[in-house]
């Protein structure tokens, strides 16, 4: 069996699966204010009168990293930047403990200037006066050659228990992006650690003694052990939940919208023949602009519990949310009180929504029923068309080969999928408006949990390789070793997927079911003068998201399902 | 946060799936260290820098511009429809409005590609800028437009093709045609019988440096396009005056080209030649989209600069200050050149002879042009190449007046098919391109 959580910003919602079917879902209010304990009570409730030892995984989304950074609830955080000519990396900034320092690697990660020793002890000390213990190291192009970093760490290493260093958490190439991302992983690893740890504590006392497993943005999961060194991969998992709970109902061949309606947002993901969309750079957070990886998601703020705002006599809904909907309580009119309005809802007080809209209605000298259908219309073309701007963003990235510019994917979703708790009051709406078909997914309300519980395990290698230099590297692995002229393609294909294997079963990955995918294999021969001196190799391999094996069954079953 | 002060457009094209052939310097590889260092550099997260996707040109497009022999695709391959296409997609940024200034970081180049194509020279097969304006004017209503190429090869292709155009001021900048490819672009080549002046060229000496390159913008560039007034200014940024590049003499760094670039503000930049892929490139890209963005590039240097290594001799400056004078001379006394030529015998006729390097072909051509008080004159080429081809090619101007646009069809219709194997008709007041043939 197993358990599936995903905080939401109104409800935490969580599942019990097997096989054989959805056994369990319960609904908790979220309490940003303490995690903690809605996590927990919300684990506890879905693992009442269970026999732990029939539990084989859990999988948790929470918010945790990301309301830490968002609300700027993070500690201090010491960077050691070494950059040499080129932009300013003052820009780059992360707070008051930034430091630039000397050394410089180049593009092809030769040594242009070596790092001072004497610079980064006198840090080290300063840093140990004030107090500071979380810290990350970034060096310009130390994707390509990490000895930098990794000379700074080994000065570090005495005096601070972790140590973040960029070629670390991410392989690609962006310095600004690099710097952001290793400054979160230092940032957020504490308070996740800690969470997370207690997590584990309080299941064991119940005699869970099982690995966590945390989604992460790009909507796989990973280990909690693993995730430690990359705490910050945990940011935005939301989204990410939301897409994979689609992936298993998504249609084959076709391009499909995800939309998941909450009270406050709505999040959208694009799925290509069952697979969502990868973002191609890294998750962008408030002012930070990172190289996490994630699935391509945008987030508005309009949820069926948004406020309706009326301005020179036009309708729009959102961004703000003044509280429940009147038929719930609240004190603003939502386009769920239009809902209650048209159609007859389980749960609230109708009486109450017609109450709050009817004034509005008054005011426009209409029917309160148009009112009520204008709200909805209103609702579903905004959604609509921040899904339009989502999918220019996919069409428009760049590409540069004459072979992609020549077979250039276009997406068009031919349906739209949609979840989260008005899904079935929304979709003939959206139909309508779209002029696509809308499936409302199998138990929409936490189908989002479902994602979290299925999602398998995911990872990337880059690899980069340079016959002249005789080196090949994934400094994200921690690896390096020494080639000969011989060295191609195909062998950088070979070994990048060995160490992805490997990679991905450490992280969770279920080694008799790994499906790994060659996302980029490029192959340039340096000449210099009229010889060819070498091969400049770049190789991307990854287990891309999806479903974990064993679950058909359940989807079939699912799908079937009233 | 970094923010350009110029909301700037960038096309990023490394092509990195074509070659001239594997060892060709205009290889897959060229671009590549250019790639890792503006991504390294994080160049498009800046805020105000965009990239833009290219828009292959369309047929038509090539069609404003060039007589290609025998057509078009025995002369073109897809990547020269996406690099013009990049050229295209930045200008019509600017002039739409959406950016303020654009840089088409694109190959392969093309200031070698003349109106008549019959092949590959210079690494060139069509003309990526001129295809561009000529976009621009159709599509925006443009007119006077400035090029400024500033690649260390004398850009001859451009020149062909606005010689005869007095709405457009071309200058180059290059190592002196003695010395270097193509051999041409000296002062004395300053445009057609009804465009005196509005060619200029500025050979400088080899081992010209920052110095020398900066002193030739402020004193003859900058002051003859704020006389001209140009609505657009266009840089055909080739980097291969670099003081690493392989295949010239000169020695200008990564910081003499982004003052340059912010000297000369071009509203469009085009890449042209540059070889030093490790050396010059990732640094001068880097630089010039720094300076087109209104963004401090002083902190941006190459591994080995070494200003004193690079230093400009005494006898370097001193030729280029006497170009400079040479330059402005003819510049200022544009209409009296005109009137000398015009006491000579047929000034509205040039024989001459074309070679295509990079394909191996000889052309020959016989230029006429119709010396008109009202218009810059209908133009007609005839052109053979050792490759046995031989066309007739007419070119109705932008702004011909009625006589000229009645000539150019009369040559046209005229126009034997029995002794050409293709006879071309560029209308440019209509936008229109006919051609016939034997079996057409």
């Amino acid at each position: 069996m197993i358990i599936g959580l995903d905080v939401g910003g109104t409800h935490t919602d969580v599942v019990l699966l097997d096989a054989g079917g959805l056994r369990k879902d319960v609904k908790v209010l979220t309490d940003p204010s303490d995690l903690f304990h809605c996590v927990l009570s919300a684990l506890e409730a879905i693992s009442e009168n269970l026999n732990p030892a029939k539990i084989q995984r859990i999988v948790l989304s929470t918010t945790l990293t990301t309301n830490a950074i968002v609300q700027n609830k993070i500690p201090p955080v010491a960077m050691i930047v070494s950059s040499g000519p080129g932009i300013d990396p003052e820009f780059y900034r992360t707070g008051p403990h930034y430091f630039t320092v000397a050394g410089c690697i180049d593009h092809r990660g030769r040594e242009i200037e070596p790092i001072n020793p004497a610079e980064i002890h006198d840090i080290a000390s300063r840093l140990k006066k004030e107090g500071i213990h979380q810290i990350g190291v970034v060096g310009k192009f130390s994707v390509r050659n990490p000895t930098h970093e990794e000379q700074i760490g080994r000065i570090l290493q005495p005096h601070f228990k972790k140590i973040f260093m960029g070629h670390r958490v991410s392989g690609n190439l962006n310095f600004a992006r690099r710097i952001a991302t290793t400054f979160l992983n230092a940032a957020v690893y504490p308070i996740h650690k800690k969470f997370y740890r207690a997590v584990q504590d309080s299941l064991a006392a119940r005699g869970l003694h099982l690995p966590l497993r945390l989604l992460k943005a790009d909507g796989g999961n990973m280990r909690f052990e693993a995730s430690v060194d990359y705490p910050a991969q945990t940011i935005l998992s939301g989204p990410a939940a939301s897409a994979m709970g689609a992936v298993p109902f998504g249609r084959q061949q076709e391009d499909c919208l995800v939309l998941d309606i909450g009270g406050t947002t709505t999040d959208m993901a694009v799925l290509i023949d069952r697979v969502p969309v990868l973002n191609p750079v890294g998750i962008e957070l408030t002012a930070y602009k990172t190289l996490i990886r994630s699935l391509e998601t945008l987030s508005i703020g309009l949820g069926a519990d948004s406020a309706v705002v009326v301005e020179d006599g036009k309708i729009s809904i959102g961004p703000q949310r003044l509280g429940a909907a009147m038929a719930y309580g609240g004190t603003a009119p939502t386009p769920t009180d239009a809902l209650f309005v048209l159609q007859n809802i389980a749960g609230g007080d109708r009486g109450k929504a017609i109450d709050g809209l009817k004034p509005l209605a008054q005011a426009r000298g209409i029917e309160l029923k148009q009112l009520a259908t204008e709200i909805i219309e209103v609702t579903c073309r905004q959604m609509l068309s921040a899904a339009g701007r989502l999918i220019e963003r996919m069409n428009s990235k760049p590409v540069y080969t004459l072979r992609e510019l020549q077979e250039g994917y276009v997406v068009r979703p031919q349906s739209i999928l949609l979840l989260g708790g008005p899904a079935p009051q929304f979709a003939p709406h959206l139909e309508a408006i779209s002029g696509l078909p809308v499936q409302v997914l199998p138990k929409w309300e936490v189908a989002n949990a479902i994602g979290a519980a299925l999602a398998r395990t995911t990872c990337d290698v880059i690899f980069f390789a340079d016959t002249e230099q005789q080196m090949a590297e994934a400094p994200e692995e921690n690896f390096s070793c020494r080639i000969d002229a011989s060295f191609d393609c195909d062998a950088a294909v070979r070994q990048a997927c060995e160490l992805l294997r490997s990679k991905a079963i450490a992280c969770g990955a279920n080694s008799q079911h790994l499906e790994i995918e060659v996302a980029e294999a490029q192959q340039f021969n340096m000449v210099r003068g009229f010889y060819t001196i070498g091969r400049n190799i770049r190789v991307r391999v990854q287990v891309r998201p999806g479903v974990i094996h064993g679950y058909d069954d359940l989807i079939a079953r699912l799908a079937t399902s009233p | 946060m970094l923010t350009a002060k110029h909301k700037t457009g960038l096309v990023f094209f490394p092509a990195f799936d074509w070659a001239i052939s594997p060892t060709h310097p205009e290889r897959e590889e060229r671009l590549l260290y250019t790639q890792d260092q503006i991504f390294e550099e994080g160049l498009f997260d800046i805020e105000g820098i965009v990239e833009l996707k290219p828009d292959p040109v369309a047929l038509k497009d090539i069609q404003r511009v060039h007589f290609c022999a025998p057509d078009i695709a025995s002369v073109t391959t897809e990547s020269h429809f996406i690099s013009a296409g990049g050229a295209k997609t930045i200008g019509k940024a600017v002039l739409e409005g959406h950016v303020q200034r654009g840089f088409a970081l694109v190959r392969p180049p093309g200031h070698h590609a003349c109106r008549v194509v019959h092949g590959a020279r210079g690494f060139c097969n069509i003309n990526i800028e001129a295809i561009m304006i000529e976009y621009l004017r159709q599509a925006h209503g443009i007119d006077r437009v400035a090029i400024v190429d500033t690649d260390c090869h004398h850009g001859d292709g451009t020149q062909d093709i606005y010689w005869h155009d007095p709405n457009t001021l071309f200058i180059s900048l290059h190592q002196d045609g003695r010395t270097l490819y193509p051999g041409s672009g000296f002062p004395f080549e300053f445009g057609g019988i009804n465009a005196v002046g509005k060619t200029l060229n500025i050979p400088l000496p080899p081992n010209t440096s920052d110095e020398g390159f900066l002193y030739a913008l402020k004193n003859i560039v900058l002051p003859i396009l704020s006389e001209f007034k140009p609505e657009i200014i266009i840089n055909s940024a080739g980097q291969d005056n670099h003081y690493t590049d392989p295949i010239t003499n000169m020695n200008f760094s990564a910081r003499g080209y982004a003052e340059l670039t912010a000297l000369l503000q071009p509203d469009i930049a085009v890449l042209e030649g540059g070889y030093s892929i490790e050396g010059a490139l990732p640094y001068v890209n880097l630089a010039i989209v720094l300076a087109m963005a209104g963004l401090d590039f002083k902190r941006v240097k190459e591994p080995d600069y070494n200003p004193s290594a690079i230093q400009q001799a005494p006898a370097v400056t001193a030729a280029i200050e006497k170009t400079a004078e040479e330059v402005l001379t003819i510049w200022q006394q544009k209409d009296n050149l005109r009137d000398q030529l015009m006491a000579q015998e047929n000034p509205g006729h040039r024989r001459r002879n074309i070679f295509y390097d990079t394909d191996g072909i000889h052309e020959s051509q016989t230029e006429d042009i119709r010396i008109c008080p009202d218009c810059p004159g209908t133009l007609r080429i005839d052109s053979t190449s050792d490759h046995g081809l031989h066309v007739l090619a007419v070119h109705i101007p932008r702004k011909a007046c009625a006589r000229c646009k009645a000539a150019g069809y009369e040559w046209y219709d005229a126009a034997d098919t029995d002794h050409f194997d293709r006879i071309f008709l560029q209308d440019r007041p209509e936008d229109a391109y006919h051609e016939k043939g034997p079996g057409k």
